[in-house]
């Protein structure tokens, strides 16, 4: 006979990715680079929203991963302006994880200090879920998505460090319920930062590079501090509220 | 597609508990999976029967145990899950605000046999 026995584990399946994370966290913190995760659906204008806020950041210099499931068309664009831009290619992964980032940054060579922009996936459900080293998450959204998409894709709007609404032009032209947009925002986060934007006049975004001059400054000022790798560990001791859903 | 290297993971946390144990073969897994955690279940098995032949894993199978996200109401402190388009609190109608709960992604035990 064999002996069957039950054991509890209590393992975390993202640990390993959010080691990983907090490793290539370290890393750039100590080459005084800020690293920015840029997530949004597909459209939202995240790679005119990197030029733009580019354009406008002093002092720093910017470096840029491209995440696309296939194609190199925005590291081109971006790399004909002389950013130093670096391509993943995920063929059909629907977002980064921390394995690909470390990879990625151990070829680049930081020469100044700066920010460091990763472009997730277009894509506003998984990319919010997975750490991949950053400092800050800036979530892309748009007046053209609707005002109901903090209700649709909460986690997104739950995680994010920056919000952009972009696109703001448009506006007269739309039914976008601002007010319930900004209810279903302060419902899932209170704090955080909602700069309205828009790519094609360039509004807004001499605010958001100002935003990131001064975290990224706050950064370098308080070495220990690692405001997205934390955030990632909330979920590790929550066995207990697991047990208690029903 | 996202439940491939997932599903690598739980294969290689459980293999590297059952060994330690001197297992000679898992049977079972128990994953607990909250609804926001955006893994599918049925997927996780699938990849699973696939990516485990030739390990301790070969042949086990997965339970799940879905957690439904909940939100607590600023107002009164209820726990709640949240109507579609609405994060209002049932019982007083103040916003709720997010919680852990809904969140998890764990494996919580295996049996092994040994």
């Amino acid at each position: 006979m064999h002996d069957v026995l039950k054991v509890n584990m209590m393992a975390n399946i993202h640990d390993e990715n959010d080691h990983i994370a907090s490793h290539t966290n370290e890393d750039l913190t100590d080459q005084h680079i800020y690293v920015i995760n840029v997530m949004g659906a597909p459209g939202v204008g995240k790679t005119t929203t990197l030029k733009n806020i580019i354009k406008n950041l002093q002092g720093l210099k910017p470096y840029v991963i491209e995440g696309d499931i296939e194609s190199d068309i925005d590291t081109r664009d971006l790399r004909s302006l002389g950013i130093d831009t670096f391509q993943i290619n995920t063929f059909g992964a629907c977002h980064l994880d921390a394995p690909m980032i470390h990879n990625q940054v151990q070829n680049i060579k930081f020469d100044e200090k700066g920010v460091l922009f990763i472009e997730n996936i277009g894509n506003l459900v998984c990319p919010a879920e997975f750490s991949i080293g950053e400092h800050c998450k800036m979530l892309i959204s748009t007046v053209t998505e609707g005002s109901d998409k903090p209700y649709k894709y909460p986690l997104a709007f739950e995680k994010a460090d920056a919000i952009l609404l972009n696109k703001v032009d448009l506006l007269p032209y739309l039914d976008f319920d601002e007010d319930f947009y900004m209810k279903g925002v302060r419902a899932l986060n209170k704090e955080v930062p909602v700069f309205k934007v828009s790519g094609k006049t360039g509004e807004g975004f001499a605010e958001v590079a100002a935003w990131i001059q001064e975290r990224a400054q706050e950064e370098k000022t308080a070495h220990h501090h690692h405001h997205g790798v934390e955030n990632d560990h909330h979920h590790h001791h929550d066995h207990d509220t697991a047990h208690n859903h029903d | 597609m996202h439940e491939f290297p997932i599903t690598q993971q739980i294969i290689k946390l459980a293999e590297k508990h059952a060994t330690e144990l001197c297992a000679s073969r898992i049977k079972s897994i128990k994953l607990v999976v909250g609804d926001y955690c955006g893994f599918v279940g049925d997927s996780i098995q699938m990849y699973f029967d696939v990516i485990s032949e030739g390990t301790l894993c070969e042949g086990a199978t997965i339970e799940i145990e879905h957690v439904k996200p909940k939100m607590k109401c600023t107002g009164c402190g209820t726990l709640f899950e949240r109507e579609f388009l609405s994060f209002a609190c049932p019982k007083c109608g103040a916003d709720g605000e997010p919680t852990e709960i809904g969140k998890e992604f764990y494996i919580e035990s295996i049996e092994i046999e040994r």
